[in-house]
């Protein structure tokens, strides 16, 4: 893996230079310390990071460019007329980079010579034959201008690559010398270290940034895309989504609503039971119950969050749905065809919800000042009228918070309403119906095997933009409540 | 005694006795702790039915009904078998006729059909064949094979398939179960621990039985690598960035709102941003673990640089102005004193931090992570990162999402030892919190 | 030396409203009161002063049963109201302490309107038929706590945007409406300025008509200005019980006299 040697390479560099400016500056003051302005460490520092950031800065950046030079350049050698009416300038440069795969695999194997690989003039149908020979997955008969932009491909990319490493070498031992050159007693070689060191932090700090950017950046290209190829109007109020596999546009209804209504409808029965449950265990953890109790039950209702979402989804599909079929299904009242349902991934969803119910609250019910309940008891209320009457209506901002938060995990959950609600989307108001949710569809719409440029996999993005604004607008609502709620107590 | 004249007051009688409205008021008062307890209740029972059935049905994932049969091929038999057309064929003859005769010994007379013992083993000459050719000196001598019964066959052991549910098919009649039981009877099938299942590799769509997660386990092993090695530097670098260094300004600000708000997106999203960003935009491999391991990490650093902050702040000002009081700089500050000290905390936030990851699912559905058998182990480490491979949840999921119920069996047995892994993950937490836990 | 009030001692009615006898209470091992005997009378109010942590907060919230919400906290010996053993099993706190009202040391309404602060122990307590019973506790209330005049326009405010001195008169006030027979006070003015404190002061003399007031204090001249009886607490004992003049003037006891001169505490 030459890339892996590079790097390799890069850090062999940045630890020579290290040893020599340290050797160096030891040398330059006569083996007195006391005249050096930092601990020799700091000289060393100084010349292995110039040395080696700048050059791994540089690599970064460089394998992230090249593709886009290389992808511009050979797009620019097909023409036209070699994109099928069916086809788009993506899917031909695609097929370009198989090809050029296919190529390195067969000189890599054997079946070519690097010679024969790059030979323009070479036959297709011998080359298509090699290239299955050696094993590589070749879609179609590789046309000509395909099998050139493919050789152009493979030598552009392999000069990059060199011209790269040189790049990089050079870069790495020019900062070595830099470093090396500066490394004289006087010189505040700690200072610059730490400079750098802080240049690093803020690096590292930007990544939550960055991070961001990539989702929102990812999700809005896209969306874009999606609403290129597909009307917004009719995903945002369309009520039926059938999407089709089998021919690409056109056929699929891809109306948003079902999803929405299936969302919210499973979110809403796992409230109804993770709010009720989690807030009453909140309060009687915090008011009533003894630090005996406490110890043992506020850890063990916490496990139920510890628990990854994929066992509740197995909960649900295998345990909960067969359950709830045999009271509600054709041999019970006859209210439920199948397992999988909104009831059967609500109350899984609700189970999983409680702790987080219960622990917010808990926080925020003992966040209520004592001197509050006092003055309750001390005019003759019971301990029930205090929670009632006083800590839960002073709480009562923080508890709306904890519940939109519950509400976002709600909507954002994925594994249990995969698992367990159900894949027909449909608008219903029986809870016993099987429903999905715009999770659900991201999840099935991007696992399948269509291809990333229809509008069935790009409506995931689509899907994927509503569940990030509406979890984030119930999150930012969420903090802003709860921060609003604990300042008035500090 | 006083100059109210409040005849509805309801103080004026004794202390002693309890009047009507205080009654029903504390009676109001059992009620509502009432409704406390039951709600603590509730969520105990179903932690309990939660585990129960995750042991109840994934307990069976451990265990595998096996044929022991001793057999002992002459070298005459080999050569005889190694000369025929149908070598397998010849093979299992010869096993079926040793089977036959150990269990008349035993006095059981069962007859069967020969096709019967292909429907309970599957294809045993093969099996044989292999041991002898590879191992030609134990020709003559006596061997043990302990050969795996066909899922059916453990099904029926286990009670998942009863002679009132059993269908005839192709795969298993009525009538075999009557061989089964003499088999049983005659200690020749017997339940055994089902290593396979612990260290094996997934096994295809019609096999439940050979099904086993170990190499899902590699797959969520190499991811955790990728999420250790990056979210750990990263996430403490950034901590110690806000904590320490950072001025108030916009850019400060930023950050801190983007960090808690990626705390609360949704897993999916993540996913979402793995596929447009890993694998469509920089053409990283599908299904490999150091995707995986790149989206987890990304998942992984607002929970990270949390618990980092708060190791952080545990630490009280008085040890940095003791530090830079003796002429230590800020960064030396820092490195030599505060974080050390912090360090226990940030160990302990890590590990639940990677506990986290290790369970997570829906982001590795969209980077491919399932949809495909993982067959085999890596070859080193760096196939271990970059070719494609399952790891445990995604490995459980698509057991989840196959047909044949004898799938569900090895997934809730995923589940329990996901749940081993992140059990071990957290005590070693709470212990690491018990005995490095500072109070200052 | 002090500035003693010059009303003499009122001789009307002096009957016990509370009598304490060897009261012991523990907080886990530590014996935070001993043997502390004590008689309190009606329309007196009656000062407890002692330096920090002598226990005088304590032994006032055993008189409403307040340190039942501490579980560690347990009380010895008795205490009688009108009497009736207030740590009686068949006594319900709940009960007892509509009888006994409490004031704490930092005003601490509820995060409701001013009118449902004051209205919360009536409701509570079911001491109002209709709406107009109930506005006319509040009025009463109010008038009482020598606050209506300056709330009455903005009864539906919410009782925290009031000043300092103001929520703690409203504290008092929501106090009085449950009509108790006692009134307990922790440190009512330890968090007001000087000006709120002396409106306090005249409101805690005026309420003496109505009720027996037990304050507690940390400041020996508001003991002085509004009290008829002193009981001075050191390490858990009660030193010393007399009438406020006498206390002030001639302590028996060489620790009282070390105290209010300013030697300990």
């Amino acid at each position: 893996m030459p890339l892996l040697w590079l790097f390799l390479l890069v850090l062999a560099i940045a630890a020579g230079a290290f040893v020599f400016a340290r050797t160096r500056v030891l040398a330059l003051s006569g083996q007195d310390r006391r005249t050096l302005h930092s601990l020799p460490i700091y000289y060393g520092s100084n010349a292995a990071m110039k040395s080696a950031i700048p050059a791994l800065l540089v690599l970064v950046l460089w394998l992230l460019a090249q593709p886009f030079y290389v992808n511009n350049s050979v797009s620019g050698m097909i023409p036209d007329s070699a994109i099928g009416d069916s086809s788009s300038r993506s899917l031909v440069l695609a097929e370009v980079r198989r090809a050029a795969d296919g190529l390195d695999l067969a000189v890599a194997t054997g079946q070519m010579t690097e010679a024969a690989a790059r030979d323009t003039q070479a036959d297709i149908s011998d080359v298509t034959d090699r290239l299955s020979e050696a094993g590589a997955i070749v879609t179609s008969q590789i046309t000509q201008p395909v099998l050139n932009a493919a050789q152009q491909y493979r030598v552009l990319n392999s000069a990059g690559y060199r011209i790269m490493s040189v790049v990089v070498l050079l870069i790495a031992a020019a900062g070595a010398l830099w470093g090396i050159r500066e490394t004289k007693p006087d010189f505040r070689a700690r200072n610059v270290v730490e400079q750098g060191v802080r240049a690093l932090l803020i690096a590292a700090a930007s990544i939550a940034i960055l991070t961001t950017l990539g989702i929102v950046l990812s999700l809005v290209f896209n969306t874009i895309e999606f609403f290129r190829l597909y009307p917004a109007s009719e995903f945002f109020f369309g009520t039926n989504w059938a999407p089709s596999f089998s021919g690409r546009g056109g056929a699929s209804d891809l109306g948003i609503l079902p999803l929405l209504w299936g969302t919210f409808y499973i979110s809403i029965v796992a409230l109804i039971v993770a709010v009720p449950i989690g807030l009453f265990a909140a309060i009687y953890l915090s008011e009533y119950a003894g630090p005996k109790v406490r110890a043992f039950a506020k850890p063990m209702l916490e496990v139920l969050a510890g628990i990854p979402t994929i066992v509740y989804g197995l909960f649900a599909l295998l345990t909960v749905g067969p359950l709830l079929v045999q009271v509600f299904g054709d041999d019970g009242l006859g209210w439920m065809q199948a397992g999988t349902a909104v009831m059967t991934a609500g109350l899984v969803m609700g189970i999983m919800l409680i702790p987080f119910v219960s622990s917010l609250s808990d926080d925020i019910i003992n966040a209520v000042p004592q001197a509050m309940r006092d003055g309750s008891y001390g005019l003759g209320a019971t301990q029930s009228e205090t929670i009632r009457q006083v800590v839960l209506p002073a709480a009562l901002p923080g508890i709306v918070g904890a519940i939109l938060l519950a509400a976002s995990r709600a909507i954002g959950e994925t594994m249990i309403v995969v698992l367990g609600a159900g894949a027909a989307a449909r608008l219903s108001l029986n809870p016993f119906d099987a429903m999905t949710t715009v999770t659900a569809k991201i999840v099935s719409q991007l696992t399948g095997d269509s291809d990333f440029a229809s509008p069935e996999a790009l409506v995931a993005f689509a899907l994927g933009m509503t569940l990030f604004v509406i979890t984030l607008g119930l999150n930012v609502l969420a903090l802003y409540i709860v921060r609003k709620y604990r300042e008035q107590y500090e | 005694m006083t100059d109210a004249s409040m005849d509805s007051a309801p103080v004026q009688g004794s202390l002693t006795t309890v009047d009507a409205r205080t009654r029903k008021r504390n009676a109001a008062e059992k009620r509502f702790k009432a409704y406390g307890l039951v709600a603590i209740m509730i969520g105990l029972f179903f932690l309990v039915v939660l585990a129960v059935s995750i042991l109840r049905s994934g307990i069976p994932a451990f265990t595998q009904a096996e044929v022991r049969v001793e057999f002992t091929l002459t070298q005459e038999q080999f050569d005889e078998a190694e000369s025929q057309m149908l070598k397998t064929k010849a093979y299992e003859n010869l096993f079926i006729a040793a089977l036959q005769s150990q269990l008349e010994e035993r006095g059981l007379e069962v007859s069967f059909d020969p096709a019967a013992i292909e429907r309970l083993l599957g294809k045993t000459g093969s099996t044989i064949r292999e041991h002898f050719r590879e191992n030609p000196n134990q020709i003559g001598t006596p061997v043990f094979f302990n050969l795996a019964a066909s899922s059916r066959v453990d099904g029926y052991f286990k009670g998942r398939v009863t002679r009132d549910t059993l269908v005839d098919s192709r795969f298993l009649e009525v009538s075999d179960l009557d061989l089964v039981d003499a088999l049983a009877d005659a200690g020749i099938i017997v339940s055994a621990f089902n290593w396979n299942f612990i260290t094996g590799s997934d096994s295809g769509v019609d096999n439940p039985g050979g099904a086993g997660i170990g190499v899902s386990v590699i797959g969520s092993f190499f991811m955790m690598l990728v999420v250790l090695a990056l979210s750990l530097p990263i996430g403490v670098a950034t901590s110690i960035y806000l904590e320490e260094f950072a001025p108030q300004n916009w850019f400060t600000d930023l950050i801190e709102v983007n960090i808690s708000n990626l705390a609360a997106v949704p897993s999916i999203v993540f996913g979402i941003l793995g596929l447009a960003v890993f694998i469509q935009f920089m053409h990283l491999p599908q299904s490999a673990p150091l995707v995986g391991g790149l989206v987890l990490t990304l998942m992984t650093l607002p929970t990270i640089i949390i618990s980092t902050r708060a190791s952080l702040k545990a630490v009280p000002p008085s040890i940095r102005e003791a530090a830079l009081g003796v002429g230590a700089s800020k960064m030396q500050t820092v490195f030599h004193h505060v974080l050390p000290l912090a360090a226990p905390g940030i160990l302990t936030g890590t590990i639940i931090g990677l506990a986290q990851a290790l369970g997570e699912t829906a982001p590795l559905l969209l980077i491919g992570m399932v949809g495909f058998i993982a067959r085999a182990y890596p070859e080193g480490v760096v196939s271990g990162f970059i070719d494609p491979n399952s790891a445990m949840p995604a490995q459980i999921y698509t057991w989840a999402a196959r047909a044949d119920a004898g799938f569900y069996e090895k997934a809730w047995g995923g589940i329990i030892i996901l749940l081993i892994f992140l059990l071990t993950m957290n005590i070693i937490a709470i212990i690491l919190r018990r005995r490095f836990e500072r109070r200052w | 030396m002090y500035d003693i009030p010059h009303q003499i001692q009122e001789t009307a009615v002096t009957d016990v409203k509370i009598k304490a006898k060897d009261v012991q209470v523990y907080y886990g091992d530590n014996h935070a009161i001993k043997d502390v005997s004590v008689e309190i009378e009606n329309n007196t109010v009656t000062a407890f002063i002692g330096p920090s942590g002598c226990g005088k907060s304590t032994f006032l919230r055993c008189l409403n049963r307040m340190n039942d919400t501490i579980d560690i906290c347990r009380v010895e010996g008795d205490i009688l109201i009108d009497g009736d053993d207030i740590y009686d099993k068949r006594v319900d706190p709940v009960q007892l302490r509509a009888k006994v009202g409490m004031v704490f040391q930092k005003p601490n309404p509820f995060p409701k309107s001013i009118y449902d602060n004051i209205a919360y122990g009536p409701r509570i307590h079911g001491m109002a038929r209709n709406k107009a019973e109930l506005d006319e506790i509040v009025e009463r209330a109010l008038r009482r706590g020598a606050i209506w005049d300056e709330v009455k326009d903005r009864l539906q405010a919410p009782g925290t945007g009031l000043s300092g001195g103001q929520q703690q008169r409203l504290c008092i006030a929501r106090a009085v409406a449950t009509e108790p027979e006692v009134l307990l006070m922790d440190e009512p003015c330890s968090a007001l300025d000087p000006i709120a404190t002396a409106q306090v002061e005249e409101l805690i003399d005026e309420l003496r008509q109505n009720y027996a007031v037990v304050i507690v204090t940390h400041s020996m001249q508001q003991a002085a200005r509004v009290s008829q009886k002193t009981a001075f607490f050191h390490l858990g004992n009660l030193v010393e019980y007399d009438d406020t003049s006498e206390i002030f003037t001639n302590p028996e006891d060489s620790r009282t006299e070390s105290y209010i001169t300013g030697r300990i505490g």
